[in-house]
């Protein structure tokens, strides 16, 4: 990764807008299949020049036949006015608010904790992905929605369920295999989904939810009501098909939808620098036409306001937004045992002394907003929803054999 | 009765639900010039291709409020979408606990007959009958498209709506009016006596003129036409072949694991009907290979209804008795 990358709390990578691009398209005399987009005449070699999008520099090299330009190079334009506005600091945050982010982010760790702890005991099954580290993205953009807001989350969902405020008795519920779990015990770790408050969904495939949510993007657009959509993903997945589909049709219909990649530098034991040509993914936007920030990760102020000017722009119907949270997860992929994890100590460690929790809890005493008492205070109660959540979870039935066919189809 | 072709009563069955139903709308890598005229770009959207994506935007938009029909043209399509299909359409209400419902319509074209060679002459519907979740059918007659496109459009599950390439031009009378099909009820085509022969889309108009052919031998063939795959009507076809005694399955796909194995299965599996047969249970499918494009080869692959005449003369022979007449089922 690049060094430097962060050394502003966020930076534009891209600005929106293809200038510059010649269109020619044969036409003819037939009826027009699009009625409804602007004329395009052009078939006759007429070129039509338009104007380079601001911030952004078009140089065009030799004019051939029909003012066709030969070749052009469009250079990325940094909109350093988006930029410099995202700061490490609350805006438009109450301290009651900024506690609230707080204490979602410490819900985060300790549900995952004690998750990580009950799958070793043999409680929970299967696989447990934990997102210890990251949990200002989900909580800095989560913060930045409205109730009717929708998202999706990846495998490693459990902190984007706890910041779009889902139950932590139904999620633990879930991961005990019991009946009153989210799923019923259909679904696991792999697989929360509350569609009441618009989560839609843990997915187990790498880049399986982008395609999905940015339906519930395009549902929001029809809708008109000023709904909007945001995709959560890895950097894994941003290599992946559905990533760069979404992206072009999302920024073609101009869809509500914000795409947040949690660029956490290594897709299961893979590290990005092998297998990513940019350092950022944010930088992708360009080829799609739309703003990509970058954004740190760990900084949940930061990271809330690019959300909220994502959000914004989605709601005002100004289209997608690609924002990369840079981040780094302190467990392994999975916490399953003889998994090999070829990370170093020296980098784990590294990455721990940027703890977004310690960097949040520092940054409201700093404002005497909280005190170690409050701190205390705050965990302790924590900890007792998690040990609620638990005792809810182990109290329930586990599902009769027979709901394995229940569900199968819907009336 | 008046008649349509199979490709304009699938646009009618779209139309009228579409009038009926704001929360319809269709995607297509090139929608038809017709609907894109009646319900605009809104409705009828043109999309990249990228079915991929497209399939699971499908699902998204389902989960929230919307009836999408996404229309893959031909089923090769489909293959760049298997992710969407089988790790998310097929699983999302169950693995979810049923919490919402995903009424999606998929639109794909298969079969041969078009000289387009191996990826546009395709009927992998067995791929997908193999997953749990899906609702899918194919239907051989205009009046069956039209009626069962109307049922899965108000079905709340995803549902794959295969249409034959071979018919698309096909006329045949289509009632008035707004009617249905259900999903999962097979449709007798042609009753008889003897040997029962169930066949899908093309192969339905194959079986009938094999069965006209062989009347004149004395050979009464009775054809059933499943119309839907999942989920299939076990329950005719297993009173058919116990009134006949004799099954011959006649798909337009390869034998292997496929729905003539389905069928095989489904009749030889149980007991009473197991017991009123006379004679083994034949298949007449295409050949395992890829679909070759000179015409020679190609309609040497397909089945067809001198295959079908062949396969049941074959059936029937093994239990022709000794006076040469076509001895009736075997009495349990």
């Amino acid at each position: 990764m690049a060094e430097g990358t962060l050394g502003s709390r966020a930076c534009v990578v891209t600005a929106g807008g293809v200038g510059g691009f010649v269109t020619a398209r044969g036409d003819g005399a037939r009826v027009s299949k699009f009625p409804h987009l602007p004329d395009r005449k052009g078939g006759t070699g007429r070129a039509v020049e338009r104007p380079p999008a601001r911030g952004r520099r078009v140089l065009t090299s030799k004019v051939g036949m029909d003012g066709i330009p030969v070749a052009k190079l469009a250079a990325l334009a940094h909109d350093e006015n988006l930029a410099t506005e995202i700061g490490s600091t609350p805006v438009n945050l109450s301290p009651d608010e900024q506690r609230a982010m707080l204490r979602q982010m410490q819900t985060i760790r300790r549900f995952e904790e004690r998750a990580s702890s009950d799958y070793h005991a043999g409680k929970i099954y299967g696989v447990v992905h934990c997102y210890i580290g990251e949990e200002a993205v989900a909580v800095g953009v989560c913060a930045a929605l409205q109730q009717g807001d929708q998202i999706i989350s990846t495998h490693r969902g459990h902190g984007h369920c706890i910041a779009k405020g889902a139950d932590l008795k139904r999620m633990m519920a879930e991961l005990y295999g019991r009946q009153t779990g989210y799923c019923k015990g259909k679904g696991g770790s792999m697989h929360i989904a509350d569609f009441e408050i618009g989560m839609l969904g843990a997915n187990g495939i790498v880049a399986g939810g982008i395609s999905i949510v940015t339906g519930a993007g395009l549902a929001a657009q029809m809708d008109g009501k000023g709904r909007i959509a945001v995709s959560f993903f890895g950097d894994g997945a941003s290599n992946a098909g559905p990533f760069h589909e979404c992206l072009n049709i999302a920024a073609a219909w101009k869809l509500p939808m914000v795409y947040v990649c949690e660029n956490n530098m290594y897709a299961a034991q893979t590290a990005a620098a092998e297998t990513h040509a940019m350092p950022d993914v944010a930088g992708r936007a360009a080829g799609y036409g739309i703003p990509g920030i970058v954004v740190d990760g760990n900084d949940v102020f930061a990271v809330t306001q690019a959300a909220a000017r994502a959000v914004a722009r989605a709601r005002t119907g100004e289209g997608p937004t690609l924002i990369e949270c840079k981040t780094y997860r302190w467990r392994a992929h999975t916490e399953r045992i003889g998994q090999p994890d070829f990370r170093t100590e020296e980098e784990i460690e590294d990455w721990k002394k940027k703890d977004p929790i310690v960097r949040l809890l520092g940054q409201l005493k700093a404002q005497g907003a909280m005190t170690d008492a409050d701190w205390q205070a705050m965990d302790g109660e924590v900890l007792a929803d998690i040990e609620a959540a638990v005792a809810y979870a182990a109290a329930s039935p586990f599902p009769k054999p027979e709901h394995a066919l229940e569900d199968m189809y819907a009336a | 009765m008046r008649e349509l072709t199979y490709a304009q009563a699938g646009l009618e069955a779209i139309a009228e639900e579409m009038r009926k139903d704001p929360t319809i709308f269709y995607m297509s890598t090139d929608p038809a010039l017709s609907l894109m005229q009646e319900f605009g770009a809104k409705r009828v959207r043109p999309t990249p291709i990228a079915e991929g994506a497209l399939t699971g935007i499908a699902i998204g938009a389902a989960g929230s409020g919307y009836r999408p029909i996404m229309d893959w043209r031909q089923v090769t399509f489909s293959f760049v979408a298997m992710d969407q299909i089988v790790n998310q359409a097929a699983k999302i209400h169950y693995m979810f606990g049923g919490q919402r419902t995903f009424p999606v319509l998929y639109r794909a074209n298969v079969g041969g007959g078009t000289r387009l060679a191996a990826q546009h002459c395709q009927c992998p519907y067995s791929m997908f009958m193999n997953l749990s979740g899906l609702k899918l059918f194919l239907p051989s007659t205009p009046r069956d498209l039209k009626g069962l496109l109307k049922s899965a459009i108000r079905d709340n599950n995803p549902v794959i709506s295969f249409e034959s390439n071979r018919l698309l031009t096909m006329k045949g009378p289509v009632p008035d009016g707004d009617y249905t099909i259900a999903l999962g009820e097979a449709d007798i085509k042609r009753e008889g006596s003897d040997v029962t022969v169930v066949a899908i889309a093309w192969l339905v108009h194959e079986a009938l003129a094999a069965a006209a052919l062989l009347e004149g031998e004395g050979i009464s063939v009775e054809v059933v036409d499943p119309r839907t795959l999942v989920p299939l009507d076990a329950k005719t076809i297993r009173s058919s072949v116990r009134k006949t005694g004799r099954l011959l399955i006649a798909d337009e796909a390869g034998p292997t694991a496929g729905f003539s194995a389905e069928v095989a299965a489904l009749v030889t599996e149980d007991p009473a009907t197991f017991a009123t047969l006379t004679a083994p249970v034949k298949r007449v499918c295409a050949l395992n290979v890829p679909i070759p494009y000179s015409p020679v080869l190609e309609d040497h692959v397909f089945p067809d209804r001198k295959r079908i005449a062949a396969g049941i003369r074959e059936v029937v022979e093994a239990t022709r008795g000794a006076d040469g007449g076509v001895r009736g089922r075997r009495e349990a």
